[in-house]
C-alpha cells in the first residue's frame, strides 16, 4: 500500500462527499424550512442525470447537458411541489413518507417507461478526460478533480446565499419561524416552492455529474439518498455546515473504509478471508459511524436543542 | 357486532375459502398467491404493531423480514449440505425443521429489532424514519458483501423444510400452515393491545409526556414493542423464505420495507386486520395490474397516493367508519 494510493482513495472520498453534499443540502434545506421529510429526492437525482444524458445525445454537448439536468430537475421539482407535496405541509411524517414513496413509484416507472430498462452513458467531454499530475507525482482524473472543484464552489456558492441575500434570510427566518415570516408579507407558498425546486436543482446536477462516472439507470437514486439521510443524521437536521462536514466523513469513510479495512484484516489474516471480512466490515462502515454519532449525540453534530 | 368486526370475519372467511376452492379445481397457483398474502400480512401485522400501537414510523423492517429469511436459508443450507453451522465451543447443527427454524427466525429478528431499536428510538420523528431505512440498508450492503452464502446471487434451498406430520411441498398443506400460524400472531397481536402493556404503549404514542408523568418510561415501552414487531417480522421472513426456497440481498432492500409498510397503510393503520386486507389488496392489485401493463409500479404508486391525500385510514377506514376501538 503505496502513499500515492492512499491520497488517491482520500480524493475520490472527498469526491464521493461533495456529491453526497449536494444531495443532503436539498434535502436538509427543505426539512428545515419545510418540515417535509422526501424520500422523492433519490428520483429528482435520476431525473437530472437522465436529462442530462438525453440532452448530450442529442446536442454532443456536456455543458448543455449539465444545463439540462438543472433545469429538468427544477422543473420537477416544483410541479411536484405544486401538485402533490404542498398539501403534505400539514400532515404528519407517516403521510410525507407514503406520499413521497409513492411518488418514487411513478417517477421511476415513468422514466423506465419512457427511457427504457437499459442503461443509458453520459461521456465525459475530452477537455476533461484525462488526467492530472498533483504537486507529488500523484496522476489523477481531471473529471474527478473538476467535481471536487464544483462541489465545492456550489458549497461556498449556497453558504453565501443562506448568509448574506434575501432569499437566505427569509430560509432562515423560516426555518425558525414559519407563522411569524407569513404575517411579516412574505409570500410563503412562493418561498417554498422556490426552496424545493433549489433542492431539486442541486440533486439534478449531483445526478448528470455522477451519470458520467457511473451509467444513468432508474433506481440510481435511491442508494445515494438513504446516504444522504444517514448524512443529515450525522450532520444534524436543518444545518447546512452539519450537511457538508457529515457529507465529507460519510464520503472518507465509505472509501477509505472500503480500501484499508481489507489491508488492515490481511495483517492477521489469510488474504481471501480478510478480503471477505473487510469488504462486508466495510459495507456497514458509515451505518457504524452513523450509530456511533446517534450514541454520543442523538441530534447530530451541528443539530439543535 | 361492530362492522370492523363483521368485516374482519369476511376477510379471514375469504382467504381461506379462496385456496380451498382453488384446491377443489386443481389451481395451485391460486393458492401460492394466496399463501404469498398470508405470510406477507404477517409482516404486516409486525410493522403495524410498531408503527399503528406505538406510532413508530419504521422505514427498516425489510431488515428483520431478511434476518427471518436467512436465518432459514443458514440452517437449512447447513442441513443440506451436512456442514455444521459451527463446532466451537459448542456443535450447532443446521436443521431442516420448521418449528425450530420459525424460533430461532423470531429470536434473531428481535434481537435485530433490539440493537436497532435501542439506538433508533434516542431519536424521534422524522430521524427514526432516516435512522431505520438506514440501518435497513446496511443489512442489504452486509448481504450483498458477505460471500459465505450466496452473497448477491442469493441462496437457494431445494427442498422445502418440514413440518411434523404435514407434507408442506404440498401448496394447500402449507398454505394452512401459513395461515395457522397468522391466526396465532393476530391472536397475541390482539391479545397484547388489549393488555396492561398495550394500553400503556398506545398511551405513550398519543402522549409520551403524560404516559411519563404516571411513571412509566416511554422508551422501554416504545423498545419492547418494536423488538416484538421485529420477531413477527423476522417470522415472516422465514416463511417468505421457504415459500421461495430461496433467500437473497433483495429481502432486504428498502423497496421492501416500502411494500410492507403499504400493506399496512392501504389496509388501515392500526387496525388488527389492516395488514392482512392491506396485503390481499397489494397482491391482487399485483397480480391484475400486472398482467396489464408491466408498468404496473405507476398504478400502485398513483393509488397509494390518492390513499394518503384523499382516503386516510385505508380500506378497513372506508368499508368501516372512521372510529378505532382503542382511540
Amino acid at each position: 500500500m503505496s502513499i500515492i494510493l492512499l491520497v488517491e482513495q482520500v480524493l475520490n472520498g472527498l469526491q464521493f462527499g461533495v456529491m453526497l453534499f449536494l444531495m443532503a443540502a436539498g434535502l436538509t434545506l427543505i426539512f428545515g424550512v419545510m418540515g417535509l421529510i422526501n424520500l422523492a429526492h433519490g428520483s429528482l437525482y435520476m431525473i437530472g442525470a437522465f436529462a442530462a444524458a438525453a440532452t448530450a445525445a442529442a446536442t454532443g454537448s456536456f455543458v448543455l447537458a449539465l444545463m439540462a439536468s438543472l433545469v429538468a430537475a427544477a422543473a420537477a421539482g416544483a410541479l411536484v411541489e405544486l401538485t402533490v407535496i404542498r398539501r403534505l405541509y400539514d400532515r404528519d411524517h407517516l403521510d410525507q413518507v407514503l406520499a413521497t414513496f409513492a411518488l418514487i413509484l411513478i417517477f421511476s416507472e415513468g422514466t423506465r417507461w419512457i427511457f427504457g430498462s437499459f442503461p443509458l452513458f453520459l461521456e465525459v467531454p475530452d477537455y476533461l478526460s484525462g488526467s492530472v499530475t498533483l504537486p507529488g507525482g500523484i496522476e489523477y482524473p481531471r473529471y474527478r478533480l473538476t467535481i471536487i472543484m464544483i462541489g465545492l464552489a456550489i458549497a461556498a456558492g449556497l453558504f453565501a446565499l443562506i448568509a448574506k441575500t434575501r432569499l437566505g434570510i427569509q430560509i432562515r427566518a423560516g426555518e425558525s419561524d414559519r407563522e411569524m415570516i407569513g404575517a411579516l408579507g412574505v409570500n410563503i407558498a412562493r418561498l417554498y416552492t422556490l426552496v424545493f425546486a433549489l433542492g431539486a436543482a442541486l440533486a439534478g446536477f449531483a445526478g448528470a455529474l455522477i451519470g458520467a462516472i457511473q451509467s444513468v439507470q432508474v433506481g440510481m437514486g435511491e442508494p445515494v439518498l438513504i446516504l444522504a439521510f444517514v448524512v443529515i443524521v450525522i450532520g444534524g437536521i436543518g444545518s447546512i455546515k452539519g450537511a457538508l462536514v457529515g457529507a465529507i466523513l460519510v464520503g472518507l469513510t465509505d472509501t477509505l473504509g472500503g480500501f484499508l479495512l481489507p489491508h488492515l484484516f490481511a495483517t492477521f489474516m489469510d488474504a481471501s478471508a480478510a478480503m471477505s471480512v473487510g469488504s462486508a466490515l466495510a459495507a456497514m462502515s458509515i451505518y457504524i459511524l452513523m450509530a456511533g454519532v446517534l450514541l454520543v449525540r442523538p441530534t447530530g453534530l451541528f443539530g439543535g436543542k | 357486532m361492530r362492522r370492523e368486526t363483521l368485516l374482519n370475519v369476511a376477510v379471514l372467511l375469504g382467504l381461506l375459502v379462496v385456496p380451498l376452492w382453488a384446491w377443489a379445481s386443481d389451481a395451485p397457483f391460486i393458492i401460492t398467491l394466496a399463501t404469498k398474502v398470508v405470510i406477507l400480512a404477517i409482516a404486516g401485522i409486525g410493522l403495524n404493531l410498531a408503527l399503528g400501537l406505538g406510532g413508530l414510523v419504521s422505514l427498516g423492517h425489510a431488515a428483520f423480514f431478511g434476518v427471518g429469511g436467512y436465518a432459514m436459508g443458514i440452517l437449512a443450507s447447513h442441513a443440506q449440505s451436512y456442514t455444521p453451522l459451527m463446532e466451537w465451543p459448542l456443535l450447532i447443527e443446521g436443521t431442516k425443521s420448521m418449528p425450530v427454524i420459525w424460533l430461532l427466525a423470531a429470536v434473531t429478528g428481535a434481537l435485530a429489532a433490539l440493537v436497532i431499536g435501542a439506538l433508533s428510538l434516542r431519536t424521534t420523528g422524522v430521524y427514526f424514519i432516516m435512522i431505520t431505512l438506514a440501518f435497513g440498508q446496511m443489512f442489504y450492503y452486509f448481504a450483498i458483501s458477505w460471500p459465505a452464502y450466496g452473497g448477491e446471487d442469493g441462496l437457494p434451498i431445494y427442498v422445502r423444510n418440514g413440518f411434523p406430520g404435514l407434507d408442506t411441498l404440498d401448496p394447500i398443506q402449507y398454505f394452512a400452515l401459513c395461515f395457522g400460524v397468522m391466526c396465532l400472531v393476530l391472536l397475541f397481536v390482539a391479545r397484547l393491545a388489549a393488555s396492561a402493556f398495550g394500553l400503556a404503549l398506545s398511551g405513550a404514542r398519543q402522549n409520551a409526556e403524560r404516559v411519563q408523568a404516571v411513571g412509566l418510561v416511554p422508551y422501554r415501552l416504545y423498545l419492547v414493542a418494536f423488538t416484538l414487531s421485529g420477531a413477527i417480522t423476522g417470522l415472516s421472513g422465514a416463511l417468505y423464505a421457504d415459500l421461495n426456497r430461496f433467500v437473497s440481498p433483495t429481502m432486504f432492500s428498502w423497496q421492501m420495507s416500502g411494500e410492507i409498510m403499504i400493506f399496512v397503510i392501504l389496509g388501515g393503520v392500526g387496525r388488527l386486520f389492516g395488514p392482512v386486507v392491506g396485503a390481499t389488496l397489494f397482491i391482487v392489485l399485483e397480480h391484475l395490474l400486472g398482467g396489464i401493463s408491466e408498468f404496473w409500479h405507476i398504478y400502485l404508486g398513483a393509488l397509494l397516493l390518492i390513499v394518503v391525500l384523499f382516503a386516510r385510514g385505508g380500506l378497513i377506514g372506508l368499508l368501516a367508519g372512521r372510529e378505532v376501538a382503542h382511540d
